[in-house]
């Protein structure tokens, strides 16, 4: 069967280039905020560029939330957050201090660098990934490859067991978690070359 | 790793793609998407695409082409040209850019630039602070594609954009522009060591080692060129070209 993959319309970002990115990748996938679409998808990505509390603002006015609680925790659908869509799906946020869904033992902070000429923030750029527990996201993907990051918060994990990979900067943070079908990436896979096309090739044959 | 980001700034006047000495003398260098096929095809960092025209026409930077950029580009992209409202931003970033360059409206209106991050999010804006030196008043900062002056010291502009939530800034050396002899390494230096948000550095790279100084002594987090991936050597013939990160030697 093709894969139903949907794109999760919600007012934040820029979702023409993930679908590009898919594209690439050989999957046809829609951008909708349509109910029945998001339930009847077999893969769903959640994007997002901007703040926290505005995004969650928007699931909540689109009448989103009930429906992705269903669609992820109940029908499992395999789920990938991207950048600010990984961060919702976390407990909370410093960003507004909001509530996000909670799928994810996390809670999203801000940058606490130490050494702030050397490490600015945001962190703008390219970077690596050390990985661990052995996630299929990263199959076939070394721990030198590059990935684009922009972000001034990131991911505290409640449980280290749900860190697939870390980055440093200044310090090591969580890059990429998962759990069970939820998936979250701290970095742009549609805007990271060829490694990122594998990771979403990756995602998309889960 | 963290490495710094090496950022070709392609410039536009019309749909062609220029380059200038100095904010002057443009010289047409081929056709923008093109150019960003060959940046796709060299795995460049980061793109930029600066409208020299757009504020001076009092318009925007054409929605298509950045839609037609979008298309193409496997690399993030950030534009810039007569950007002053909330709603040119939302279309921008909807036709597939990743982050807004501002230089004309954050001297005009820094409710706007504030607005605008508290909108979209501090890492989608970026402010350009163009700089030329002055005969007795030393550095200042101009808008309106350098022909304008803003009576603001470089440094106390960067801190007034970092205060107002602005993710990053550009510093261009309009003196340097063109020249291919090297950065403003005091110049950038001067704004890395006062604010705490990334800054990039923009005007003068002609080498390899210019790049590299960029980072190692002016600690900036991106180092911007135009001539150095445009033209071939400082003789200047036209040719789209990008370096090898692993040959750069970054250390500070």
């Amino acid at each position: 069967m093709k894969a139903k993959i949907v794109i999760v319309d919600y007012g934040m970002g820029n979702l023409r280039s993930i679908q590009r990115a898919l594209n690439n990748c050989g999957a046809e996938s829609t951008i909708s905020n349509n109910c029945d679409e998001i339930l009847n998808a077999n893969k769903i990505i959640l994007p997002g560029v901007g703040h926290f509390a505005s995004a969650m603002n928007n699931m909540k006015n689109q009448d989103l939330i009930s429906t992705l609680n269903e669609a992820v925790l109940i029908k499992k659908t395999p789920i990938l957050g991207i950048c600010l869509g990984m961060q919702i799906m976390g407990k909370s946020s410093e960003e507004g201090n909001v509530d996000g869904f909670g799928w994810i033992d996390a809670n999203i902070k801000s940058f606490e660098v130490k050494d702030s000429f050397k490490h600015k923030v945001p962190h703008i750029g390219w970077n690596n990934t050390s990985q661990s527990n052995n996630s299929p996201l990263f199959r076939g993907i070394s721990e030198t490859e590059l990935f684009y990051f922009v972000h001034s918060y990131h991911a505290i994990m409640q449980n280290d067991s749900q860190t697939i990979a870390v980055t440093n900067y200044s310090y090591d943070f969580t890059s990429a978690y998962a759990k069970d079908n939820i998936f979250g990436v701290q970095f742009h896979p549609e805007k990271s070359h060829d490694t990122g096309l594998k990771l979403l090739k990756n995602f998309i044959e889960l | 790793m963290y490495t710094p980001r090496i950022i070709p700034v392609l410039l536009l006047q019309g749909n062609s793609l220029v380059k200038s000495v100095r904010f002057k003398k443009h010289k047409y260098i081929g056709d923008p998407i093109n150019a960003v096929r060959i940046f796709n095809d060299l795995k460049a960092d980061e793109i930029v695409f600066l409208d020299i025209e757009a504020s001076k026409e009092n318009r925007l930077i054409s929605i298509d082409f950045i839609k037609d950029v979008g298309e193409e580009a496997n690399m993030p992209f950030a534009v810039g040209g007569g950007i002053k409202s909330l709603d040119d931003i939302a279309q921008i970033i909807k036709s597939g850019a990743e982050r807004v360059i501002i230089n004309t409206a954050a001297a005009n209106d820094p409710n706007f630039i504030k607005s605008a991050c508290d909108k979209f999010g501090s890492s989608t804006i970026i402010v350009c602070i163009d700089v030329k030196k002055k005969i007795f008043k030393g550095n200042c900062v101009y808008s309106l594609s350098g022909s304008k002056s803003i009576n603001e010291s470089p440094e106390n502009f960067a801190l007034q954009m970092e205060r107002l939530g602005v993710g990053e800034i550009i510093i261009q050396s309009i003196d340097k522009d063109g020249l291919m002899t090297g950065f403003d390494l005091e110049l950038i230096r001067s704004i890395s060591e006062k604010v705490k948000i990334p800054v990039i550095a923009l005007g003068g790279a002609g080498t390899s080692e210019h790049l590299e100084q960029g980072f190692n002594i002016g600690f900036a987090n991106g180092l911007a060129a135009g001539s150095l991936f445009v033209y071939h050597d400082s003789n200047k013939g036209v040719l789209i070209n990008y370096v090898d990160k692993s040959d750069l030697n970054f250390n500070r």
